[in-house]
């Protein structure tokens, strides 16, 4: 249990954060993360962020994604 | 359980509508093997006669409306069934307090698309229930059509050897309508790829390849097709995973909800299977018609195991793809 | 299906190529049959997915555990919150996952069908967003899910009590982890030689959560991810502790879980939500497993404030769900599985969760008769 997608904080206001999943977007509460910021990874469950990634955790997530022959960050 | 009402999954063209026509309809009619139009024989002509119904919700969405996809649909119908397009009814049903503004916009584009086609709306019907009664407004079809290829396509032609190929990019109506649905809402720059599709059925044929058969994956996407034409076939398909065309977009609006690209519905795509030779000339001949450039070869056909659909995943395993039960419905776990 | 799928498939570089011929390895070095328990459903369907197990050496049983909240939500669960979409008055705002469990004698979905009013949300601020929008309606969030989704709904309350709403509720079942792994390894017909634990959970609650099973039972456990990448990983660290003899908390899915978690979750679990007693499906009652809603939020419960009522549970005659969850049967062994229990019509919650075992087996892999 537990679907939880990588997204990236495209949006920013308080605690309501505009996220993306490779385009689809969708608001989220980014209450649970501390000191969000534009551009940031985050993991997205139900509507709310519950983990932010820094850049080496993005890129272990691509190369892990890579060598399955799938794609990982759309630029 | 079972049941004694219908329900939303028995329309959404998996499992449950399929059960549906099984034991309500076909011991009624003699439908033959339930393709997607009924080929009729008349006056020394073999004509293509369908019908559809058109309920889509909301009725104006991102790349097109209940109109241009009532249309493209019936159109559609005909053209997998190797016909030429000719003529449709037109049955709506306006609910009381549609505005007037709308059904302009929607009969507008049904003027587009059918002059786009070449196909002559000649009947129609009009009828208005109440507030509430349906949803805007609802669109019923009939359409006929000239068959124009010799060999015989369907459902039950598919055979070991063959190789299944795809026009383009799966998922795209099927994610464009569901962003504008309540309690789900997400915004996405998927627009729905509802477009005719006779242009490029006339463009394979005349190609010279020998095609068994042929499906526009609506309801139930690529999944319910494979799976179809695995069942009454029965032979085995194998579809490899690392091939399916599938947008970064649409992929990210699946992987956000938990769903499956497979089972998404398409209203402008081509699924063709056809004799192995000859899969190069059908992905050429798909790609020099513009909505059919993303054309790929997804899979094969196989002798077993018959009447299962199956997938070669990206790490090298294998899994069933099973027909798709009918709601789409977006998932936390 | 012609050729080893372990050999001709393997995508990619370097990493996924090696994993299977090291898992092979320390299969060998292990020398006898071991069984790696996952979780966590959606762990059960990224196996199913991606065919991992075929990539798994044959004496290495990859187990589904009772890790689907769904799967776990007792019928009576499902009855109350049927009662309460039959009143006129109440709007019941659910996730998908819900809709097709069955209960006693219906299910949401043929409650829908049948004129109440239930929404499928994606999140529980969507059924926030309904309270504010119907303000003659009684909107009853229906909140399963483990510690990943308990601070949503968590925050969900602590939001509506910010504002004063009165017309929003939740009927709260969710579930907690670490007491629920114990029960399982107290269980003297299920055999874990080692615990794939849930990824997305673990990010919540902090690893340290697991250390007590490494040192009270001597079971391994490594953290996984959701690629399946990380599940092979996974495994591959698992068996290198049972070779080595070892019983630790290891961490695979490294880039998203630490041993702390997510602090500010916690801390408003706490403030909404206190332990109590819950009742697994098939498992039985597990003591401190659940959380309830605290006293202080008693406006926000649906129980105390929408009279809610919960029948004693009634599992169908034959079905085999519980000794499915426990790992102790496949599905397989069930009388029912494919043929009176199918994903369109089935008996028990495994058959309808997208995530429970027996769907899994049927929609992914192996059928009864074939």
């Amino acid at each position: 249990m537990c679907l939880a997608v990588p997204a990236k904080i495209v949006e920013l206001q308080g605690t309501a954060a505009t996220i993306s999943v490779e385009g689809a977007l969708r608001e989220v509460d980014v209450s649970l993360i501390e000191e969000p910021r534009l551009g940031d990874f985050v993991l997205v469950h139900a509507g709310f962020a519950i983990h932010k990634w820094d850049q080496s955790e993005v890129d272990e997530w691509e190369a892990i994604r890579a060598g399955m022959g799938l794609p990982g960050v759309v630029p | 359980m079972k049941h004694d009402r219908i329900l939303l999954a028995h329309g959404g063209g998996g499992a449950l509508t399929h059960e549906l026509i099984e034991k309500v309809f076909a011991p009624a009619f003699d439908l033959g093997t339930l393709e997607d139009s009924a080929v009729v024989e008349f006056a020394g002509q073999r004509l293509a006669f369908t019908t559809d119904s058109y309920v889509v919700k909301p009725y104006l969405f991102p790349g097109g409306d209940i109109g241009k996809l009532a249309v493209c649909g019936t159109v559609n119908d005909l053209a997998v069934q190797g016909a030429q397009p000719l003529w449709l009814s037109l049955g709506m049903i306006l609910e009381e307090g549609l505005p007037l503004a709308d059904l302009q916009k929607i009969v507008a584009s049904i003027k587009t698309t059918a002059e786009e086609v070449g196909v002559k709306v000649v009947t129609g019907d009009t009828k208005v229930v109440e507030r509430g009664k349906c949803e805007g407004l609802y669109i019923n079809t009939a359409g006929i059509g000239r068959v124009v290829t010799e060999q015989p396509l369907g459902s039950s032609q598919v055979r070991p050897g063959d190789t299944v190929v795809v026009s383009g990019l799966l998922g795209e109506h099927g994610v464009a309508v569901m962003s504008r649905r309540e309690g789900i809402a997400f915004q996405t720059s998927v627009v729905s790829d509802c477009a005719p599709l006779w242009q490029l059925v006339k463009t394979v044929v005349d190609s010279g390849a020998e095609v068994h058969a042929m499906r526009d994956p609506t309801r139930g996407g690529l999944a319910a097709t494979v799976c179809d034409f695995a069942r009454v076939s029965q032979v085995g398909i194998r579809l490899q995973e690392t091939a399916l065309p599938v947008s970064p977009a649409v992929r990210g609006a699946c992987d956000l909800l938990g769903l499956d690209p497979l089972s998404i519905a398409n209203e402008g795509k081509l699924v063709v299977v056809c004799r192995g030779a000859d899969a190069e000339r059908v992905v050429q001949a798909m790609r020099s018609v513009p909505i059919g450039r993303g054309a790929v070869v997804v899979g094969e056909v196989i002798e077993k195991p018959k009447g299962l659909a199956l997938l070669r995943t990206a790490i090298g395993g294998e899994r069933i793809i099973d027909m798709p039960t009918g709601e789409d419905l977006p998932r936390i776990c | 299906m012609g050729g080893d799928p372990r050999r001709d498939g393997i995508a990619g570089s370097g990493a996924l190529k090696t994993l299977v011929p090291m898992l092979d390895t320390l299969a060998r070095r292990v020398g006898r049959d071991v069984n790696l328990m996952e979780v966590c459903g959606t762990h059960t369907m990224t196996a199913f997915r991606s065919g991992l197990r075929q990539l798994m050496p044959k004496s290495v049983h990859l187990i589904s555990g009772p890790g689907c909240p769904v799967c776990v939500t007792d019928t009576n669960y499902i009855d109350a919150a049927i009662a309460l979409c039959r009143r006129s008055d109440v709007i019941v705002a659910t996730f998908g996952d819900l809709m097709r469990v069955p209960g006693s004698e219906s299910s949401l979905e043929r409650e829908r069908a049948a004129g109440a009013d239930v929404r499928v949300v994606y999140s529980p601020t969507d059924a926030v967003a309904l309270a504010r929008e119907n303000s003659g309606k009684k909107i009853v969030f229906l909140g399963v899910g483990f510690e990943t989704t308990a601070p949503t709904v968590a925050a969900s309350i602590a939001t509506a009590s910010k504002d004063g709403l009165k017309n929003f509720f939740v009927l709260a079942a969710h579930k907690t982890m670490p007491q629920a792994l114990e029960a399982l390894l107290r269980d003297q017909q299920v055999k874990i030689d080692g615990f794939i634990c849930p990824g997305h959970v673990t990010v919540i609650t902090g690893a340290a959560m697991y250390r007590f099973i490494c040192e009270k039972y001597r079971i391994p456990c490594v953290v996984g991810g959701f690629e399946p990448f990380d599940m092979l990983k996974a495994a591959e660290m698992l068996l290198a502790q049972i070779a080595d003899g070892r019983a630790e908390v290891e961490i695979e899915y490294s880039r998203s879980v630490n041993d702390r978690g997510n602090v500010a979750a916690q801390k408003l679990m706490a403030e909404v939500f206190e332990e109590c007693d819950a009742g697994w499906r098939g498992i039985g009652n597990i003591p401190r497993s659940g959380l309830t809603i605290r006293a202080k939020y008693a406006a926000f419960d649906a129980v105390p404030s929408l009279g809610v009522q919960f029948e004693p549970a009634r599992p169908h005659p034959g079905c085999r769900c519980g000794d499915v969850l426990r790992g102790v049967i496949t599905p397989l062994d069930c009388k029912l599985f494919g043929k009176a229990c199918t994903p369109t019509e089935p008996f028990g919650p495994c058959m309808v969760s997208s995530e429970g075992t027996c769907a899994a087996y049927f929609k992914y892999g192996k059928r009864a008769a074939a």
